[in-house]
C-alpha cells in the first residue's frame, strides 16, 4: 500500500506504545532498513508484514489492534489533520457517511497514487446502514469501527457500528446512527486556526 | 418559417437560494430584490432588497457600466464587482438578464478569495450550492499543507543526518580528532587560497610498549589523553589528525615562524612525556615531531610537505627521539 500508510502504522505504534516497541516491530518484520520517507507505492507486502508485526510483537489480536488504529487516526492530537479531513466528507455524521463513497476520488485528486479501498455505504433502513470495503489489507473493517465510532463522537452522534464480517467483496460494517444531536461534537472550522488565503 | 417563442423559466426564491446561494436579483431600475441567504452572510448588515445596486456595488468589469443593460455582457463574459464601502471581497460571476427586461440576475463568488471569505464569514458546507466545487478545493488545500509541512519536518531531519554523517565522515572515531580525509580537504583549501601555514608530523614513542605490556586497552587511552594534549596545545583554528596507528598530522594556518613552532612542539612533546595513568599503571611514551612550512615551496603539493614532514620527523627519531626537527633544517645551508 502506499507508503502513508505504512508510516501511519509507525505513528500509531509509537505514540501508544513507544519508540522502543516500533523498533522491535521493524525488527521482528525484518524492515530495520526500510525507508519510510519514500512515499511513493512501496512493496505491497510492507503494510501486512508491519501490522502482523505489530500483533505479534505486542501480543495484540489484529482485530482489536486495528480497531484501536482506527480510532487512534481520528480521536490522537498527532492526528487532528487527519480528523479534520474526515470532517471535510460533512456538516453532519450521515452526510459524512455517504461521502465515504466519494471518498477515494478525493484522495486521489491529491495523492493521485494513493488508492484508498473502495467504499461501498448501502442504506438499508432508517438510519441504519451496511458499509462494505474492498480486502486488500485483511481486517480493515475493524479499523473502520474504531474509525467511525471516534467520528461519530467527534459529530456529537450516537451510534452504533459493529464488524459484521467478511463478505464476498471484502468486509462488512453495520452502521445504526440512534441520535444525530446526542452531544455537542467537536469544534470543526473549513479553515484552519490563523491560515489566510 | 415563424419561430414560436420558447416560453422562460420562473423559480421561486426558495428555490433560487438552493441552486445559487450566492445569487442577486435585480429589478429592471436597479433595485435588489432578492439577495441569496450565503450572500447575506458576506454583505454588510441592512443590504437586502429595496437598495440600489449601483449604490453599493462598484462594476469593474466589464469597464464603463452606466445602465443595467451594460451590466449583462452580450456573450456572458465573467463580470467582476466590489462593495463600494468597507474591505468586502471582490466578487466574480455571471450576469443575464430577465425574461421580458424585467431585469438582471446575477450569480456571484469568491474566486480566488474562497479561503479568505470561509475563514472571515464562518462559511460550512451548506453554504455553497451542492455543485461547487468548493469543498473539494479546501480538502485540497488542505492535504496540500499537511504535506508540506511534513516535507518540511522530513527536509530538516534528513539535513541533520546529512551534515551528522559529513561529521562522521571527517573524524576518527577513537578520538574525535579529524581524519586523513578531512586533512586532504583542509590541505587543498590551504594551498589553493596560498595561506601560509605549518605541517607537523608528530609520531608517539614507545607507544608500541604500552599496547603491548598493558593492552589495548591502555593503548586506546593513551591515544585518547595524546589527543585531548594536541587540542589543548594548539588554536581551534588548527587542525589536530590522527592520521593513523600512533601517528598524527597538525596543520597550523598563519604560523610559520620556526622558533614559535619549535617551542609549540616542545610543549607537546613535554605534555605528552608525563606518565599517563591507566587503572592505576603509569603509562610512560613520547612523540617525535618533523615540522616543514609553506614558504619552503615555490608551488607547495600536500604529497611534497607530508613527504618532508615526514623526513624531518624520522630525522627527529633517529636524533633519539623526544625531540623536534624542521624541515628546511635538515637541507645543506644555502652559501
Amino acid at each position: 500500500m502506499h507508503g502513508l500508510v505504512n508510516r501511519a502504522l509507525g505513528y500509531f505504534t509509537r505514540d501508544t506504545y513507544g519508540e522502543a516497541a516500533w523498533g522491535a516491530v521493524l525488527w521482528h518484520a525484518k524492515l530495520a532498513d526500510f525507508n519510510f520517507d519514500n512515499l511513493s507505492n512501496q512493496k505491497p507486502g510492507v503494510t501486512d508484514q508491519l501490522v502482523r508485526a505489530i500483533s505479534e510483537v505486542l501480543d495484540r489480536p489484529r482485530e482489536s489492534l486495528l480497531e484501536d488504529m482506527g480510532n487512534y487516526l481520528v480521536s490522537h492530537p498527532n492526528c487532528q489533520p487527519l480528523r479534520r479531513l474526515l470532517r471535510f466528507g460533512g456538516a453532519g455524521f450521515i452526510d459524512f457517511l455517504f461521502s465515504l463513497d466519494e471518498l477515494p476520488d478525493r484522495t486521489r485528486l491529491a495523492l493521485p497514487d494513493f488508492h484508498l479501498p473502495d467504499f461501498h455505504l448501502y442504506e438499508i433502513g432508517d438510519d441504519r446502514f451496511t458499509l462494505t470495503v474492498d480486502g486488500r489489507l485483511c481486517g480493515i473493517g475493524h479499523l473502520l469501527v474504531g474509525l467511525l465510532r471516534a467520528l461519530a463522537d467527534d459529530y456529537g452522534a450516537l451510534a452504533t457500528i459493529e464488524h459484521e464480517g467478511r463478505v464476498a467483496a471484502g468486509e462488512s460494517v453495520l452502521i445504526t446512527v440512534h441520535e444525530h444531536g446526542f452531544a455537542k461534537g467537536q469544534k470543526f472550522d473549513l479553515t484552519p486556526e490563523g491560515a489566510t488565503g | 418559417m415563424k419561430q414560436t417563442p420558447k416560453p422562460g423559466l420562473t423559480l421561486d426564491h426558495g428555490a433560487l437560494d438552493g441552486l445559487m446561494p450566492m445569487h442577486l436579483a435585480l429589478d429592471s431600475t436597479g433595485q435588489i430584490v432578492s439577495v441569496g441567504a450565503t450572500l447575506r452572510k458576506v454583505l454588510p448588515h441592512g443590504v437586502g432588497p429595496g437598495l440600489n445596486f449601483f449604490d453599493l456595488f462598484q462594476v469593474r468589469r466589464p469597464g464603463r457600466v452606466q445602465t443595467l443593460e451594460q451590466l449583462c455582457p452580450p456573450q456572458g463574459q465573467k463580470i467582476s464587482v466590489m462593495l463600494r464601502l468597507g474591505e468586502q471581497p471582490m466578487f466574480r460571476g455571471a450576469a443575464v438578464p430577465l425574461a421580458d427586461a424585467k431585469g438582471v440576475l446575477l450569480n456571484l463568488s469568491f474566486g480566488a478569495g474562497v479561503l479568505e471569505a470561509v475563514r472571515r464569514f464562518h462559511l460550512t458546507e451548506s453554504d455553497f450550492a451542492p455543485t461547487d466545487l468548493t469543498m473539494e478545493m479546501l480538502y485540497l488545500v488542505e492535504v496540500k499543507s499537511i504535506l508540506t509541512e511534513d516535507l518540511r519536518r522530513t527536509n530538516a531531519r534528513l539535513e541533520g543526518e546529512t551534515s551528522q554523517a559529513r561529521a562522521d565522515a571527517l573524524t576518527d572515531p577513537l578520538t574525535g580528532l579529524q581524519n586523513r580525509r578531512s586533512l586532504e580537504q583542509t590541505l587543498d583549501k590551504l594551498i589553493e587560497t596560498r595561506m601560509p601555514f605549518a605541517l607537523m608530523h608528530l609520531d608517539l614513542d614507545f607507544f608500541k610498549i604500552v599496547n603491548d605490556n598493558l593492552g589495548h586497552a591502555a593503548g586506546d587511552f593513551v591515544l585518547q589523553q595524546v589527543a585531548k594534549i594536541l587540542l589543548a596545545e594548539t588554536r581551534d583554528s588548527d587542525l589536530v589528525v590522527r592520521v593513523g596507528g600512533d601517528e598524527f598530522v597538525l596543520v597550523l594556518p598563519a604560523l610559520v615562524s620556526s622558533p614559535k613552532l619549535r617551542a609549540i612542539a616542545q610543549r607537546i612533546i613535554n605534555q605528552i612525556s608525563r606518565p599517563i595513568l591507566f587503572e592505576g599503571q603509569a603509562c610512560t611514551i613520547s612523540a617525535s615531531i618533523g615540522i616543514t612550512v609553506s614558504k619552503n615551496y615555490q608551488l607547495a603539493t600536500a604529497a611534497e610537505m607530508q613527504a618532508d614532514a615526514d623526513m624531518a620527523l624520522y630525522a627527529s627519531k633517529r636524533a633519539g627521539r623526544g625531540r623536534v626537527r624542521l624541515f628546511q633544517s635538515l637541507l645543506p645551508k644555502q652559501a
